[in-house]
């Protein structure tokens, strides 16, 4: 694997992590529990599309093949996505929402904060102006945690399975292969195993205010770094890519 | 105070009224206007957040990235006027969630237009076009209407509106312009909400039963004809514009009174619609009441939450 596929591959997961989340947000528009979280979720979901945007369009320009970013982000088949199986995971009900996004932005506040120093001058830019917007989604899901945590025993049992159901795609998170290896030698990723232990306290910081806990036993899955996904992505990709799949080749 | 009977308090607050001073949410006003501020004030707050459905039906669909991005963030200042529009029912002693409670209940109602089912990428550049379009009619002489937060709020809003229009516009002149599919897309879309649009404007003024009392009230300052013909003579030539037929036989501009005159509206689908039986008003308010009920432990449990906080504060 040559330095630009790498470089290339990378981008790439980073930018589904972000385009398939937001779409998950974005399902909430218009449903949300009280008018001002249905605002607040489609903030977030704005924001991550909004960073898949620049990702993609920085992994199309690295790849240099004549693709753009509306092309990666709608014309790959379900195994070419490379996102963490996390934020494909369905929105169940708001805590549910809240758990997934809380889990993925203490992730990627610590990965960004890293990414901001990459000898990438690129990855360096979207990191930083990415950061301030997931250090207030990190705000926001961690608050709705903790008060949904200690709020009622309903919202603090319905919480709690939200936690233990997801808390199999943490590991994920922190996922490294040779693409991972190869960039970091080049001081452009971030090493996952660099900040695993700070991400553990983090949480858990909040999960214990929350009255909260991680299951004992952590049991683990993968699999999307290498595009093999849960049943749920493949549906959300028929909705995500219906208009360019029904017509082909069209200006919007 | 004390000395002024009720009818010197009306006298002097019509006066007010008739010299174009606004009236505030501490102002003596007549029950009746009052009444009135928090009906049109709440139906149009809810018009926003029922508005959200049909095109949050396109944002997992939306055709590119940036289309995607411009509709959420219509959709999120949709849902902003909506809260800005509760806020200014409050200031009339009102509160919100029993006004929404009665969207919930049929008793409240919303723009009809909203029942119509948003059924091709198209139907989102009709929503910005021909919806946002005669929305901002209706609206720019609320910014003027004498009761001051709903004026102030419709400031905003209406500056928000334009930019909708103009990417509904947008979205339509780049279909019109595209491939024949694209342009049959577009001129299907405009068949189905042309009308729809035109009935935004309410009755016509003989059958519209609060028009004068509102006309006085300084609350409304055109009647909903003149408001419907503006909104013809502005987007009949738009259509034309970028070769969309607009879909009314009898449409034809009228050199002496320099207007177009159209097609007689098919009343009975108004009222329809109006009365709950639209294609979609079930859908609508399902929708909306579902999503108060999933949401209600979440909202218990903040609130519960925010007690114990205030509680462990305290000791």
């Amino acid at each position: 694997m040559t330095k630009q596929e790498a470089l290339f591959e990378y981008v790439l997961r980073k930018a589904d992590d972000t385009l398939i989340l937001g779409h998950r947000l974005s399902e909430w528009c218009g449903h949300g529990p009280v008018l001002e979280e249905d605002i607040a979720l489609t903030n977030l979901a704005l924001d991550l599309i909004g960073q898949a945007t620049e990702l993609y369009q920085y992994a199309a320009e690295v790849e240099n093949k004549g693709r753009n970013e509306d092309d990666l982000a709608f014309l790959r088949l379900e195994r070419e996505y490379k996102n963490v199986l996390l934020v494909e995971q369905t929105n169940g009900d708001f805590g549910k929402t809240i758990v997934r996004q809380f889990l993925f932005d203490h992730f990627q506040s610590l990965l960004y904060e890293r990414l901001m120093n990459s000898a990438d001058e690129q990855i360096a830019a979207i990191a930083e102006k990415s950061i301030k917007e997931v250090k207030y989604h990190l705000k926001h899901s961690s608050e709705w945690v903790i008060r949904l945590g200690d709020g009622t025993e309903e919202s603090h049992n319905r919480v709690q399975e939200s936690v233990t159901d997801l808390s199999r795609y943490i590991e994920e998170l922190f996922y490294q292969d040779e693409v991972d290896e190869i960039l970091i030698k080049e001081g452009i990723a971030a090493d996952t195993a660099s900040f695993k232990e700070e991400y553990y306290n983090n949480i858990n910081a909040v999960l214990s205010e929350a009255t909260l806990s991680l299951p004992e036993k952590m049991w683990q899955l993968d699999g999307g770094r290498k595009g093999v996904h849960s049943e749920h992505l493949g549906f959300l990709l028929a909705e995500l890519q219906y208009m360019q799949r029904t017509y082909p080749g069209m200006e919007w | 105070m004390k000395d002024l009977n009720i009818n010197e308090l009306d006298r002097k607050f019509q006066e007010k009224i008739d010299n174009e001073i606004k009236i505030e949410p501490k102002d003596y006003m007549p029950e009746a206007y009052r009444k009135t501020l928090i009906r049109q004030i709440s139906q149009h707050a809810h018009s926003e957040i029922v508005g959200q459905l049909p095109e949050g039906n396109w944002v997992t669909r939306a055709p590119n990235l940036r289309r995607k991005a411009v509709l959420l963030a219509k959709i999120q200042d949709e849902a902003g006027h909506g809260l800005y529009l509760y806020s200014a029912v409050e200031t009339l002693g009102a509160d919100r969630e029993e006004t929404i409670d009665d969207l919930h209940s049929g008793k409240a109602k919303y723009s009809s237009i909203f029942n119509y089912p948003s059924l091709t990428w198209a139907d989102m550049g009709m929503i910005g076009w021909l919806v946002d379009g005669a929305a901002i009619m209706n609206q720019v002489p609320l910014c003027r209407c004498s009761y001051g937060p709903y004026a102030r709020a419709m400031v905003r809003v209406c500056k928000e509106e334009s930019f909708h229009q103009r990417q509904g516009y947008e979205i339509v002149t780049k279909l019109a312009t595209g491939t024949p599919e694209q342009k049959e897309m577009a001129q299907e879309s405009l068949n189905r909400w042309w009308w729809p649009a035109l009935m935004m404007f309410g009755p016509s003024d003989a059958d519209s039963k609060h028009t004068a009392q509102s006309m006085k009230w300084k609350i409304k300052r055109h009647t909903n004809d003149e408001l419907r013909q503006q909104f013809v003579d502005v987007t009949v030539p738009q259509a034309e514009l970028i070769g969309l037929k607009v879909p009314d036989p009898d449409l034809k501009w009228n050199e002496e009174t320099g207007h177009y005159e159209f097609g007689e509206i098919n009343w009975n689908e108004f009222w329809q619609v109006v009365e709950g039986y639209g294609p979609c008003n079930k859908e609508r308010v399902d929708a909306r009441r579902k999503a108060k009920e999933d949401g209600a432990w979440v909202r218990e449990a903040a609130n519960a939450y925010a007690e114990k906080r205030a509680k462990r504060k305290a000791s």
